[in-house]
């Protein structure tokens, strides 16, 4: 917590989150202290999000601006971000900004769509500059978003999941979490054009449901999320009806197993 | 209300989900979200509560002053509503935004609470046509996340539980005068019944079949509402249609019936909490704002 006191003495490098007190280090912000050799910080439990290049993110269009394909995308929950999009238009084809695409752009995503899409560069002021240059993202149709804090998602190799239990997940570094039913064909991937309006099976919308409430429960309890441990929690829920997962107790014997089932993984 | 964006594909998918009577969270239609429920968090009233249902955070406070009763119920007492929208909800209710829906709460809670037998009013008289308790009820909304009524409801009816006023006693002076006098012991003092309090269920229309507990998701994908304010032996005080959308007569008809069954249990399990607080007595550990 902030005013701990970290370490004393001297020796140290100190990083981020802490601060120097009468020879020893403290703590500035809530959150677990790392060491990388020398270096010691405080990783903060709840951050805003600052974007990464290369980082995948899940974003809601909020408003449009109308001249030079702008569009103002909620990376994060009340807070909004500029960003320039590069997209993948019907057709395949790969355009940059022409005035045809902005009129085509217009048409294709609405306020209050839902898109995934990679970070290619960061301004200095904040601005995020987005591609969706492959075909894997895109706008995003049926499914359910769950919103965490930033830090609880972990840094991996991809970050789009086809869960063995029936259902794809794409953790976005910004803590927007899209669950969505895998789609069969594997051309029709989640950021296709034209959105799939069917009725999804009653299958799928279980197995949707009991992630969702997965993924609440080790949120509250404040786990990282990552494949490995939305499926561990998954299954440590099965014994339980999907709306029971999010009473305390069972929420907190469920996070118990899953992260036993974890550090048995490690050890 | 405070609302969230949506996009199409979201809608449609909570749509068809309720339609097959599986919720996002995995709720039947007729499933309230774990609640939780504390009393007296606030030290200097006559009774207070706090709901947290989902992310909707309300808490209630009562004060009981003394005041002249009204012209036309000499002898009876009378509750006065006054709901809060704190900006720390949504922004939406910055500055005065939040007026608007606070109004529009507090007028439900009066048509609510009309019927006379919710309260025994006449329990709040001190001298007729001259002195009686008004009840202050004060609501604030801490965090909106869908359905307020029904959370805002359930806290009045706890907050009035556990409110107290002490007891006075009418004095004859000389000169024909009356002097009241407050009793010295502060645990002397008398409890309201809140048997016949009414809760309010809200019941959103989402395609062809109706939700009781709406999220704010949900919400956003209802076009109708229908409130209805039903006691604990099923007898409604009042109803109240809200939203854009239209309502079919059997609809309601349905929406009442699931809103009475639905409204009971929560009167049941409402007391059972409010009892269980009550034995644990001074001993309860509170957790109040810090838990």
């Amino acid at each position: 917590a902030p005013g701990d006191i970290i370490a004393a003495g001297t020796g140290y490098m100190r990083g981020h989150g802490t601060y120097v007190e009468d020879e020893k280090l403290v703590a500035s912000v809530a959150g677990v202290v790392e060491r990388v050799n020398k270096l010691v910080y405080v990783k903060a439990l709840k951050t805003r999000y600052n974007g990464e290049v290369g980082d995948i993110v899940v974003g809601r269009i909020t408003e449009r601006l109308c001249w030079k394909a702008k569009l103002l995308l909620q990376i994060y929950s009340f807070e909004q971000v500029h960003f320039f999009l590069s997209m993948n238009l019907p057709g395949g084809e790969l355009r940059r900004r022409s005035a045809e695409d902005e009129l085509a752009m217009r048409d294709y995503l609405q306020e209050g769509d839902l898109i995934s899409a990679e970070v290619q560069s960061v301004f200095s002021d904040g601005a995020v500059s987005l591609h969706t240059r492959s075909l894997k993202y895109g706008k995003l149709g049926q499914g359910v978003l769950v919103q965490v804090s930033p830090s609880l998602v972990k840094r991996q190799k991809t970050h789009f999941h086809d869960l063995p239990c029936g259902a794809s997940v794409i953790l976005g570094n910004n803590g927007f979490i899209w669950i969505y039913p895998t789609p069969e064909q594997k051309d029709e991937e989640a950021g296709g054009f034209t959105t799939n309006l069917e009725p999804v099976p009653l299958s799928d919308r279980e197995v949707i449901s009991r992630l969702r409430n997965c993924i609440v429960a080790l949120v509250t309890q404040k786990l990282m999320l990552f494949d490995t441990s939305i499926l561990y929690c998954y299954e440590a829920s099965l014994p339980h009806q999907i709306k029971d997962i999010l009473k305390p107790e069972v929420m907190e014997e469920i996070v118990l197993e899953t992260r036993q089932r974890l550090l048995d993984l490690e050890g | 209300m405070a609302s969230v964006v949506l996009s199409e594909a979201e809608k449609l998918y909570i749509v068809h989900g309720v339609q097959e009577d599986l919720r996002v969270d995995g709720r039947g239609c007729e499933d309230y979200r774990c609640a939780e429920v504390e009393t007296d968090v606030v030290s200097n009233t006559s009774g207070s509560a706090r709901v947290k249902l989902g992310h909707t955070d309300i808490l209630v406070g009562v004060k009981a002053e003394m005041g002249a009763p009204k012209l036309e119920k000499p002898d009876e007492g009378y509750l006065e509503f006054f709901v809060d929208c704190s900006a720390n909800a949504t922004p939406e209710f910055e500055g005065r935004g939040g007026e608007e829906l606070g109004t529009e709460i507090a007028n439900t809670l009066y048509r609510a609470f009309s019927s006379e037998s919710c309260i025994d009013l006449k329990s709040l008289c001190i001298n007729p046509r001259e002195h009686c308790w008004v009840l202050y009820v004060d609501v604030l909304l801490l965090e909106c996340g869908g359905n307020l009524f029904d959370a805002i409801s359930l806290a009045v009816k706890a907050a009035l539980f556990n409110t107290r006023i002490p007891k006075v006693r009418v004095l004859e002076v000389e000169e024909g005068s009356k002097e009241i006098e407050l009793s010295d012991d502060p645990y002397d003092c008398i409890r309201l019944n809140v048997d016949e309090v009414p809760c309010i269920v809200t019941l959103s229309k989402i395609g062809y079949r109706h939700v009781v507990d709406a999220t704010l998701q949900e919400e956003a994908c209802s076009l109708a509402s229908l409130l209805i304010s039903v006691t604990s032996k099923g007898a409604l005080t009042c109803m109240k249609k809200v939203g854009k959308g239209s309502l079919d007569p059997e609809s309601i008809f349905e929406m009442m019936e699931t809103g009475k069954r639905v409204g009971k249990s929560l009167h049941t399990s409402l007391q059972k909490i409010l009892d269980e607080e009550e034995s644990l007595g001074t001993t309860r550990q509170k957790v109040g704002f810090l838990g």
